[in-house]
């Protein structure tokens, strides 16, 4: 009994103490979660606030008919195919080499770890200039070599290309924290153990470091693949969805219909869809993690 | 502990460096500014007698009781960038007649300003004023957002309505109501350098001229050596839609009950538009404009003819070559834009009254059109003749009569309520079409499909 009342105090203290975050939390996450699936089943548009029109699930069916919406989800899944592996590889690369004992690993760390921290719509606008077809640098370095650069941005097929390689540039130093820090929880007993019998670099690689690193490899790949279903900002400032609409993706719908055409019922249909299909693959991904992931 | 140190350094830096870049970009729509909206005074304005629909305004306050301050705010897109100090001039004159009335001004560019707008109305903190185009107009008229002015105008005896140019003044009336007043108009002419022209040997264009006398002439004045390219008018919705009616095609009929942007005449319109790129190669693709816009490169000197607005006066100002204007070629027919921005009062607005004098006073008083004139923004949109002789006689460009003879021919927007889904959806088409994705034929097609939906 009395152990209980003092677990109920200290209940209470905790709740007293976190109520302003998940008041919050409420306000600003979960009521306005809950109103948005109510919206899905309406017409309402934000210029005339107090007019609501009752639709059921037509703005589903809408959707399904919807072709922007499928490119939308194309463009986006394509872009997921493109930046996934490429980040990934890009931030293990970037940490197995930021972990050896280099002169200046400090400042190179910083270095890698700096467009993290940079402003989207800074790093969109000076990659635009990059992939310039006419001024920019990349198209003159493949001149460099003979090659006559794409259109990058201006062409339909490189725009998604170009957005890509620049959201790797942008989060390769995210990829690689993880994996520094996953990296230094490694055991060095291991491979004190490992050199004994005799392994080289790269079986301790293959057999100590890879299977070690996976749950940290889990945890990088459900955070980029649920980011990257919403990619944006990068499309919105480079492309703004062209060229000829090439590189439209599912947020950049929601927001011309929430935003633009005023159709916010519609949007917010748009918006559960894309989160059914992160939840999805997201469960999908841990059900999968046992085939692949090794805990200690 | 140097190495950490130089770290720091480092970070700090490179946060400076990327804010600063960040600050000079225009800014994204991605990225919308805050609008600080604070109410410097929150008093309440002194109460409107309304007597059926009519608001009774007091023209003198009482000296005794010194009217309340008000602070009211005007959201302009067309302000921004080039004129924002003759706006800032404007709103001291207002100032000295209305000591009271406080006007803050808010800004976004033309690309971002109704996305901002739209957020400001629905999250509760609408402009008591705005701006808005023709086309964006029944948007929001049809929605009910906007102050009918009429009945304030009728009892006013110090304005006259018949001082405003009719058909900017009618363009924002809807359904018998004065739901804004117009304060500029403007069109779009056929810019060129002349400078070009003479070392090609070349006759300059005139007003008679066809769309295929300029781009016989812009072949002649292509020199890939130096960069130069013959002319420019933009593949896109408003240049689409005039150019169909140089044609004598429209989007839809007057009543819109039937769309006809499939018709021959707009088809051969666009083949003429894409084919200046595509065949006549005078005119720059996209790709090979590298993210400049036509009027970077014909105040580089860059392109012999550019197709745009009356607005770009001051920007080609001091381009470092002479250059002058004329009416826009033409096909069948000639069409020049008609293009009117008005000041509107937000409904349900708290300060109806001090709202309305803003408006009043930044459209048609004659300081202000005086200003207007004197800077080329625009052309104030009043009946009077004594500011076009004034506007008439600055300098570049010296024809500028140009401007009132393109008014002859102009052809008001196609506008439907659902206007930037139509615009969005017709300028994607345009673009598949310079990208060899649709022809001209398929693409207007769709584009029919699209407005009859949007139009349901």
């Amino acid at each position: 009994m009395v152990n209980y009342n003092k677990n109920l105090q200290k209940n209470l203290w905790a709740g007293f103490f976190l109520f302003p975050s998940l008041a919050g939390l409420l306000i600003f996450m979960i009521v306005p979660m809950i109103a948005s699936l109510a919206l899905t089943f309406y017409e309402w548009d934000p210029l005339i606030p107090t007019r609501f029109h009752f639709l059921g699930l037509q703005n589903y069916q809408t959707l399904v008919k919807d072709a922007n919406f499928w490119a939308a989800l194309r463009h986006t899944l394509y872009f997921i195919a493109g930046y996934i592996p490429l980040v990934m590889a890009s931030g293990l690369g970037v940490a197995l080499l930021m972990n050896q004992k280099l002169a200046g690993r400090t400042f190179f760390r910083g270095a890698f770890f700096m467009p993290v921290i940079s402003a989207w719509v800074a790093v969109a606008l000076m990659w635009s200039w990059i992939f310039n077809p006419k001024f920019g640098i990349v198209n003159y370095l493949l001149s460099l070599v003979g090659i006559t650069g794409p259109a990058w941005l201006f062409d339909p097929n490189w725009a998604m290309p170009a957005i890509i390689l620049t959201s790797v540039w942008k989060d390769t130093g995210f990829i690689m924290v993880l994996f520094l820090t996953g990296l230094q929880s490694i055991p060095q007993e291991y491979y004190e153990a490992a050199s004994i019998d005799g392994a080289r670099a790269w079986p301790k690689l293959l057999h100590i470091t890879l299977p070690l690193l996976s749950p940290t490899a889990f945890f990088a790949l459900i955070i980029s693949l649920i980011n990257s279903f919403q990619v944006f900002d990068q499309v919105w400032v480079m492309t703004q969805g062209g060229p000829a609409g090439a590189t439209t993706v599912l947020v950049e719908q929601i927001v011309n219909n929430s935003f633009r055409y005023g159709r916010m019922g519609y949007a917010a249909t748009l918006s559960w869809v894309l989160f059914l299909i992160v939840f999805l693959v997201t469960v999908v991904q841990a059900r999968l993690q046992k085939n692949w992931v090794t805990y200690e | 502990m140097s190495t950490k140190s130089i770290f720091v350094r480092a970070m700090a830096f490179w946060l400076l460096f990327s804010l600063l870049l960040a600050a000079c970009a225009p800014a994204p729509a991605a990225t919308p500014q805050t609008v600080i909206q604070t109410q410097v005074v929150e008093v309440p304005v002194k109460e409107t007698v309304v007597v059926t629909n009519e608001v009774i305004i007091t023209p003198t306050p009482e000296p005794t009781q010194p009217p309340e301050p008000v602070e009211i705010t005007y959201y302009t897109f067309s302000a921004a960038p080039d004129h924002l100090e003759d706006l800032d001039q404007m709103i001291q004159h207002f100032q000295a007649e209305h000591p009271n009335i406080t006007v803050k001004v808010e800004t976004a560019p033309f690309n971002d300003y109704f996305i901002k707008l739209q957020t400001l109305i629905a999250g509760g903190t609408a402009p008591d004023v705005f701006e808005l185009n023709y086309e964006n107009f029944v948007t929001y008229a049809e929605k009910g957002l906007l102050l009918d002015l009429s009945p304030m105008m009728s009892v006013d005896s110090s304005l006259d309505p018949a001082i405003y140019y009719p058909r900017a003044l009618q363009a924002f009336s809807y359904n018998g109501m004065q739901l804004g007043l117009p304060a500029t108009f403007s069109t779009v002419v056929l810019y060129y350098n002349k400078d070009l022209f003479d070392k090609a040997g070349l006759a300059y264009p005139s007003a008679d001229w066809t769309w295929q006398d300029a781009i016989e002439a812009g072949k002649q004045l292509n020199d890939p050596a130096n960069g130069v390219w013959g002319l420019h008018s933009g593949v896109q919705f408003w240049e689409f839609y005039k150019k169909a009616a140089q044609n004598n095609c429209r989007f839809f009929n007057e009543d819109k009950t039937e769309v006809l942007i499939n018709s021959p005449e707009c088809v051969q319109a666009l083949e003429t538009m894409v084919n200046m790129v595509k065949t006549d190669k005078v005119m720059p693709g996209a790709a090979e404009m590298g993210g400049l816009s036509d009027g970077d490169l014909f105040v580089q000197g860059k392109l012999a003819m550019d197709v745009t607005g009356i607005w770009m006066f001051s920007a080609f100002k001091d381009a470092p070559f002479q250059w002058d204007i004329t009416v826009e070629p033409g096909m069948a027919t000639k069409a020049t834009h008609f293009f009117a921005n008005a000041a509107h009062v937000f409904a349900a607005t708290k300060h109806p009254q001090e709202a309305y004098a803003w408006v009043k006073f930044f459209t048609s008083n004659p300081e202000m059109a005086r200003i207007r004139v004197a800077s080329s923004w625009e052309l104030p949109a009043l009946n009077n003749p004594e500011y076009f002789t004034d506007y008439l006689t600055q300098t570049p460009p010296a024809n500028r009569q140009a401007v009132f003879d393109s008014l002859e021919f102009a052809v008001v927007p196609p506008v439907i309520g659902r206007q930037s889904e139509m615009q969005d959806g017709v300028n994607n088409l345009l673009q598949q079409v310079m990208l060899d994705q649709l022809t001209p034929q398929e693409a207007l097609d769709q584009a029919k499909t699209l407005i009859e939906s949007l139009l349901k």
